[in-house]
């Protein structure tokens, strides 16, 4: 049976935040967001930062545990069965975090053997991921230190790969990263959605890399998921010409009116 | 098991390759730590008293070797959430026992060869001899309480995961605590009296005391030629206690490191912070 890859469901994460010295408000990073990516799909959340993007693809990376609803990925069910999970997911966060003074041979051999890998195979694999992303072959006995960040993001990148996940976890993957880099990665994601067959859920605020690479787009505003559809279903529910319009339009009027949020809210699931 | 021997050997090969690239530094601490225990070992010489020199010696090894083990373990999670790689640590499908063990493996080799070059320092600069010393008897003490001062740094470990600041200031003040009841340089009899009890609850106080029965210090045929030293036989209590604490410890380290990993993960504190 194929079930979906990503199954989320009236998902719910609040963080309490210190008030003084006895008060704390609650706030609500994710609330009741469901949704489902299939197997194979490149699935895109846009919002603006504090949207609840990141804490989504931390609970779906077994790193936070929601306070309530239900996580399945690829049938394993979180938080009951991260184990299984932690084998099937790859996940490249916005910053890009490595032991900086280690080569980035080293970093990945790390990763390899943590996930129980032979390191000659892990190595050729990462050789190989790397030289797709454009990277030479003498950048990798480089300490990630002397590294450019678009080059730092490339290592990421093959990190969540060297371990062969079916699932990736893409959190902002091109944010900061110069025009060249940022293509390069686009271009590789791109070839890894046609050729591989991999499923990619990607979290980014650029709009045209959105477009280009998701077959389907949310929008998250909030911590609720307020649309979601292709592109052009986005358009036209907004009555955009572009996806920019149609994301200011659809996030903007939810976070000015509470009640038209509502209905936007409604929404989900129609488009 | 292969996977497992994999995923064990992959702390220790980032233990080793971290320690490469911050050679340097790595010189600079060993130095330091010998320096130090050299200026206490060379009390003992000023006042022309082998067996004070041997005691402070022995202090000054063991709490080398000791809180080296315990401080490696226990910054081990500070320095992860400095470099923010905890996060990728967290989600590799590694159990927390042989990620712990991993650490742990690494801290004891890194402690040893820093132990060893202490002890080289040491003959250097104090002239001792070790000759009648029970050795082997004190490489079996180490290896017992080892396992108790491995629990301990997991313990320590876990306060990192609640505030990597806050934690390391609160590893550091128990390390001295320690450093202050155990008895490494002065009998704990010259504590104040309400401070004597709490040695009792320090894995090095019976170290320490099963060492330097076993090395001959304090036995009145030991003369600076030749120790005569006690058989581990004659320091069955403090080992038995070692390893009552080992068992203990160690077990509990990692118990509580789980329910503080599930507190992390609902509170979202695995973040980088630093």
């Amino acid at each position: 049976m194929k079930y979906p890859a990503i199954e989320v469901y009236n998902l719910k994460k609040s963080f309490r935040k210190r008030n003084g010295f006895w008060k704390a408000k609650r706030s609500w990073a994710l609330d009741d967001v469901s949704f489902t990516v299939g197997q194979g799909e490149t699935y895109g959340l846009l919002g603006p930062n504090g949207s609840g993007k990141s804490s989504l693809i931390r609970i779906l990376s077994t790193l936070l545990i929601a306070d309530s609803g239900e996580v399945r990925l690829l049938g394993h069910a979180l938080p009951e069965e991260q184990k299984a999970v932690r084998r099937i997911i790859g996940r490249v966060s916005v910053d890009a975090a490595f032991y900086k003074k280690l080569s980035a041979r080293e970093n990945l051999l790390y990763t390899a053997l943590l996930y129980g890998q032979k390191a000659r195979t892990a190595e050729r694999r990462a050789l190989d991921i790397l030289e797709r992303l454009g990277l030479e072959d003498n950048k990798f006995s480089t300490p990630l230190e002397e590294m450019s960040r678009g080059m730092q993001q490339k290592i990421s990148i093959a990190r969540a790969l060297v371990i062969n996940p079916p699932l990736l976890l893409l959190d902002e993957p091109t944010t900061g990263l110069d025009p060249k880099s940022r293509r390069d990665v686009q271009a590789f994601l791109e070839e890894l959605r046609r050729q591989e067959g991999r499923t990619i859920l990607l979290t980014t605020h650029d709009m045209a890399e959105a477009e280009r690479l998701c077959a389907r787009i949310g929008f998250l505003a909030r911590g609720k998921l307020v649309a979601e559809g292709t592109a052009n279903q986005l358009k036209e529910l907004a009555h955009a010409e572009t996806l920019d319009d149609a994301f200011i339009k659809l996030t903007g009027e939810k976070l000015a009116d509470e009640e038209k949020g509502n209905e936007e809210v409604e929404m989900v699931g129609e488009v | 098991m292969e996977q497992t021997i994999r995923q064990t050997w992959a702390f220790v090969f980032r233990g080793y390759h971290l320690t490469r690239r911050y050679l340097s530094w790595v010189i600079v601490f060993n130095f330091y730590a010998l320096v130090t225990s050299a200026t206490v070992a060379l009390i003992g010489v000023a006042a022309q008293d082998y067996q004070l020199t041997l005691t402070l010696v022995v202090g000054a090894l063991l709490w080398n070797f000791m809180s080296t083990l315990y401080n490696e373990i226990a910054m081990s999670i500070a320095y992860e959430r400095w470099e923010g790689t905890l996060e990728y640590t967290f989600m590799a499908p590694v159990s927390r026992f042989i990620h712990l063990l991993g650490i742990s493996l690494f801290s004891l080799f890194n402690s040893i060869i820093q132990t060893v070059i202490v002890l080289a320092g040491l003959l250097i600069l104090t002239d001792l001899n070790l000759s009648g010393a029970n050795l082997l008897g004190v490489l079996v003490t180490i290896s017992i309480s080892a396992v108790a001062f491995v629990g301990l740094g997991l313990m320590a470990a876990v306060l990192p995961v609640m505030s990597p600041e806050r934690g390391a200031e609160a590893t550091h003040i128990f390390q001295g605590s320690l450093l202050l009841v155990s008895g490494v340089y002065y009998p704990v009899e010259v504590l104040p009296k309400w401070l004597q009890p709490l040695s009792a609850l320090s894995p090095a106080t019976y170290t320490l005391s099963a060492c330097r029965k076993l090395i001959g210090i304090g036995n009145s045929g030991s003369t600076r030629e030749h120790l005569v030293s006690a058989p581990l036989s004659a320091v069955t209590r403090e080992l038995v206690v070692l390893t009552i604490m080992g068992a203990v410890l160690m077990p509990l380290g990692l118990w509580v490191f789980g329910k503080v990993e599930i507190w992390a993960k609902r509170h979202g504190k695995l973040k980088r912070t630093g």
